[in-house]
C-alpha cells in the first residue's frame, strides 16, 4: 500500500508543481501576485475540451491548443489590466486587487457563458488505460502529468538560464529600468511571460481535466490555494522551489490521508505555508526574489 | 352528432352543472420553481410535470365540481431570497390558497416559514433534506426524504449481495452530502453491516487516491458513498483505475441518482446501487401512460424523478381541494394530511409529520452501460 500511496502522492504533487511553475514564473519576474492565474486553467481545458469536440483533434493535438489559448488570453488579460499600473508604478496591493476584481469577473463570466455543471473530454479521447507493477498501478494520464511537469520544468529552466530570451527576462526582473537602458524592450518581455505563463497554466488545467475527466469554470479556484501553499513553500518566483515545493505538498497530503485521517488533508497545505513564513520566510533555497528567476 | 346537437348538448351540461355550481371561475395555485440560471433543469422538470397534470385535471372535469385549476409560476432562480419574495407575493398579492415548491431544500427554509405564519399550505416537492416538515404545521412534501430510501437501498444491497464488510465515503463539507452519510451510518449499525473505514473528501476535490488506496487494501465487499453526482464520478473512475475490482460496487445516496453518473463515469459506474422514489422504466400502467403522455407533450423529452413527484403531487392536492369543498387554506391544509392516492410514484399518504408515509414506491437501481435499470 505504501509504494502506490507515494505514487499517488508523487502524481498529485506533479499537478501541484505544474500549476505553480507558471503562476511562480508570473510572480518572479513581474513581481506581481496575479490571481487571475487560475482562470487559465480552466481556461485551458475548456479550450482543449473544445478542440476536441469541436474540431475532432487527437489529445495530443488539443494540449498545446489549450495551452495556446490559455497563454494568449493571459497576455490580453495582463495587458488590460496591469499596463496602467505599471506605468504608475503603483503599489503592489493595487494589483492585487485589479487581479482579483478581475479574477471573480471572468469566474461568474465563464460561469454564465459556459455553465456550471462538469463536463467532461468525449469516451474516445480519454481512453484511460492503466499500467501495473505488481500491486502498484499508474494511469496513463498520471504518466503525462509527470511527464509534462519535468518536460515544461526542464524547458522552462533551459529558457530561463540559457537563451538570450532568458537572460532578457531576467534582466528585466531584476531591473526593468535598467534593462530597457540597455535597449531590451521590457514589455515585451512581459508579454512573453504573461504568455508562457498562461500557457503553462493552461496545459496543466487540459492534464487534470483529463485525468479526472472533469472540467468545470472553477476548477482553477481550489488550485489556486495549494498553488499559494506551494510558491510560498517553493519561495516566491522559485521555480525548482516550486517543483520540489509541490511534490512535497502532494505526498504530505495523500500521506496525511493514508496513515492519519482523511479530514486531516486540508490542514497540511496551510500549515506547511504557515510554517514556511514562520521558519524560511524566503523559502526552500532561501534566496532573494529577484534572483530566482 | 352535427354541430347543432353539438351545441344543444354543450348548453344543456352548462346549465346542468350551473345549477350545482355557480362559480366556473378558475382555482388558482402558486408554483415556486428555478425556471432561470444554471439550476433550471430540476424547476423545469417539474413545471413539465405540473403543467401535464394541469392538463389532465382540468381535461377530466377540473376540481370542485367543474372549476379548473390554474397554476401561477414564479420563478426563484434558485436564490432562497427570492423564493422567500415569490412567497410573500403569492399569498399577498395573488391570494393563492396553497404553494407548490420551491425546488430546493435550501429555498423551502426560507419561503416555508412566511408560508407557514401566514397559515398557507406549502407542499414541497423535491425537497429532501431533514427538517424541512419541521417548519410548521403548513409545511408539507411529497418528496421521500433520504433517510427513507438510503435504508431500503442498503437493505437490498444486503438481502441481494450479502454485503457483510463495507467501506464508507463521504463529502465532509456539504450539508447534503453529510446528511445522507449520518442516515447510511445510523442504517449500516442497524442492520450488523461492519464499517471497515470511514473516509472523507471535500466538495470540490478532484483527487481520491490516497482514500482509495487505503480502501483497497482493506478489501470491502462495497463501498457506500455520498457525495454529489461529480465527486462520486471522479471517484468511481479513480477507483477502477487504481485497480479496485468490479466486484466492489458502490452504493450511494440520491447524490448518486443521477443520469450524469453514467455520463462521465462510463463503464467505471457499473454496478452501482442507488434508491430512488420514481423511475422511468417502473411497469406499472400508470407510469407507463405518464411516461407517454410526457414524451408526446415535450417532443420526445424523457421525464425524470422530479417530474415524477410533481405529477402526482398536484393529483394530491386537486384531491385534497375536492375533499375541502372550498378553495380555502385552512381547509385544504386540513385534507390534505387525509388524502390517500395512488399515483405513478406507487401508493401515496401523508405521515402525520406531513412526510410521506410509505416506502413502498421506492426502487433498487443498479447501473448498466452507463445506464440505470430496475435492479432485478
Amino acid at each position: 500500500m505504501l509504494e502506490q500511496q507515494l505514487v499517488n502522492g508523487v502524481v498529485l504533487g506533479a499537478t501541484y508543481a505544474l500549476f505553480a511553475i507558471g503562476f511562480t514564473l508570473m510572480f518572479g519576474v513581474m513581481g506581481v501576485i496575479n490571481l487571475t492565474y487560475g482562470v487559465y486553467f480552466a481556461l485551458g481545458a475548456f479550450a482543449a475540451l473544445w478542440s476536441t469536440q469541436g474540431l475532432d483533434l487527437p489529445i495530443w493535438a488539443a494540449l498545446p491548443v489549450g495551452a495556446l489559448i490559455a497563454g494568449l488570453i493571459a497576455v490580453v488579460l495582463d495587458t488590460l489590466l496591469l499596463t496602467r499600473l505599471r506605468k504608475a508604478k503603483a503599489p503592489e496591493l493595487s494589483s492585487l486587487m485589479v487581479t482579483l476584481g478581475a479574477t471573480l469577473f471572468l469566474y461568474a463570466g465563464m460561469a454564465a457563458a459556459l455553465g456550471t455543471e462538469i463536463r467532461r473530454f468525449p469516451a474516445a479521447v480519454f481512453s484511460g488505460g492503466a499500467y501495473s507493477l505488481g500491486d502498484v498501478r499508474v494511469g496513463t494520464t498520471q504518466l503525462l502529468i509527470l511527464g509534462a511537469a519535468i518536460v515544461l520544468m526542464l524547458a522552462l529552466l533551459a529558457l530561463v538560464r540559457g537563451s538570450r530570451i532568458g537572460l532578457a527576462i531576467r534582466a528585466v526582473a531584476e531591473n526593468p529600468d535598467a534593462a530597457s537602458l540597455m535597449g531590451i524592450n521590457g514589455a515585451l518581455m512581459l508579454r512573453v511571460v504573461s504568455f508562457l505563463s498562461g500557457a503553462i497554466g493552461g496545459a496543466a488545467g487540459v492534464l487534470v481535466g483529463l485525468n479526472f475527466n472533469a472540467i468545470q469554470p472553477f476548477m482553477g479556484e481550489h488550485m489556486m490555494l495549494r498553488g499559494f501553499a506551494v510558491i510560498i513553500v517553493g519561495g516566491l518566483g522559485d521555480l525548482r522551489g516550486a517543483l520540489l515545493a509541490g511534490l512535497i505538498l502532494g505526498l504530505a497530503e495523500v500521506l496525511t490521508a493514508a496513515y492519519l485521517s482523511s479530514t486531516l488533508k486540508d490542514m497540511i497545505a496551510f500549515a506547511l505555508l504557515v510554517a514556511t513564513l514562520w521558519f524560511r520566510p524566503l523559502g526552500l533555497f532561501g534566496r532573494a526574489a529577484a534572483k530566482r528567476a | 352528432m352535427s354541430r347543432r346537437v353539438l351545441l344543444a348538448a354543450a348548453l344543456l351540461g352548462s346549465s346542468l352543472a350551473g345549477a350545482q355550481a355557480q362559480d366556473k371561475s378558475p382555482v388558482k395555485l402558486g408554483a415556486i420553481e428555478i425556471l432561470t440560471g444554471p439550476n433550471s433543469r430540476y424547476g423545469v422538470a417539474i413545471q413539465r410535470g405540473f403543467d401535464l397534470a394541469l392538463t389532465d385535471i382540468n381535461k377530466a372535469g377540473g376540481v370542485l365540481g367543474g372549476r379548473p385549476l390554474a397554476l401561477v409560476y414564479e420563478d426563484s432562480a434558485g436564490a432562497k431570497e427570492q423564493a422567500l419574495n415569490a412567497a410573500r407575493k403569492l399569498i399577498g398579492r395573488d391570494k393563492v390558497p396553497l404553494i407548490l415548491g420551491p425546488t430546493l431544500s435550501n429555498e423551502m427554509f426560507a419561503a416555508g416559514p412566511v408560508a407557514n405564519e401566514r397559515k398557507v399550505p406549502i407542499v414541497g416537492t423535491s425537497t429532501t433534506a431533514n427538517g424541512i416538515t419541521a417548519i410548521g404545521p403548513y409545511v408539507f412534501r411529497t418528496s421521500l426524504p433520504e433517510s427513507d430510501v438510503i435504508p431500503v437501498t442498503l437493505k437490498t444491497a444486503q438481502a441481494k449481495f450479502g454485503i457483510k464488510r463495507v467501506a464508507v465515503m463521504y463529502g465532509n463539507d456539504d450539508a447534503f452530502t453529510k446528511s445522507a452519510y449520518d442516515v447510511m451510518k445510523a442504517s449500516l449499525e442497524k442492520l450488523g453491516i461492519e464499517t471497515l473505514t470511514t473516509e472523507t473528501f471535500g466538495s470540490k476535490d478532484s483527487d481520491f487516491s490516497a482514500q482509495l488506496t487505503k480502501i483497497k487494501a482493506l478489501n470491502p465487499d462495497a463501498i457506500v458513498l455520498s457525495a454529489l453526482v461529480e465527486a462520486a464520478s471522479g471517484i468511481e473512475l479513480q477507483a477502477r483505475q487504481l485497480g479496485i475490482p468490479e466486484k466492489v460496487f458502490f452504493i450511494g445516496g440520491n447524490g448518486l441518482n443521477s443520469p450524469k453518473l453514467g455520463d462521465i463515469a462510463g463503464k467505471a459506474a457499473d454496478g452501482t446501487l442507488v434508491g430512488s422514489p420514481w423511475f422511468i422504466g417502473k411497469p406499472d400502467a400508470a407510469n407507463q401512460a405518464f411516461v407517454n403522455a410526457f414524451k408526446a407533450k415535450y417532443g420526445g423529452d424523457l421525464p425524470d424523478q422530479f417530474a415524477a413527484q410533481a405529477y402526482d403531487t398536484l393529483f394530491i392536492v386537486a384531491k385534497a381541494i375536492d375533499a375541502a369543498g372550498a378553495p380555502e387554506p385552512e381547509k385544504i391544509k386540513d385534507a390534505l394530511i387525509k388524502v390517500k392516492y395512488t399515483g405513478v410514484m406507487g401508493p401515496f399518504s401523508f405521515s402525520d409529520s406531513r412526510d410521506p408515509a410509505d416506502t413502498s414506491g421506492v426502487v433498487v437501481l443498479v447501473m448498466k452501460d452507463g445506464k440505470f435499470q430496475l435492479l432485478q
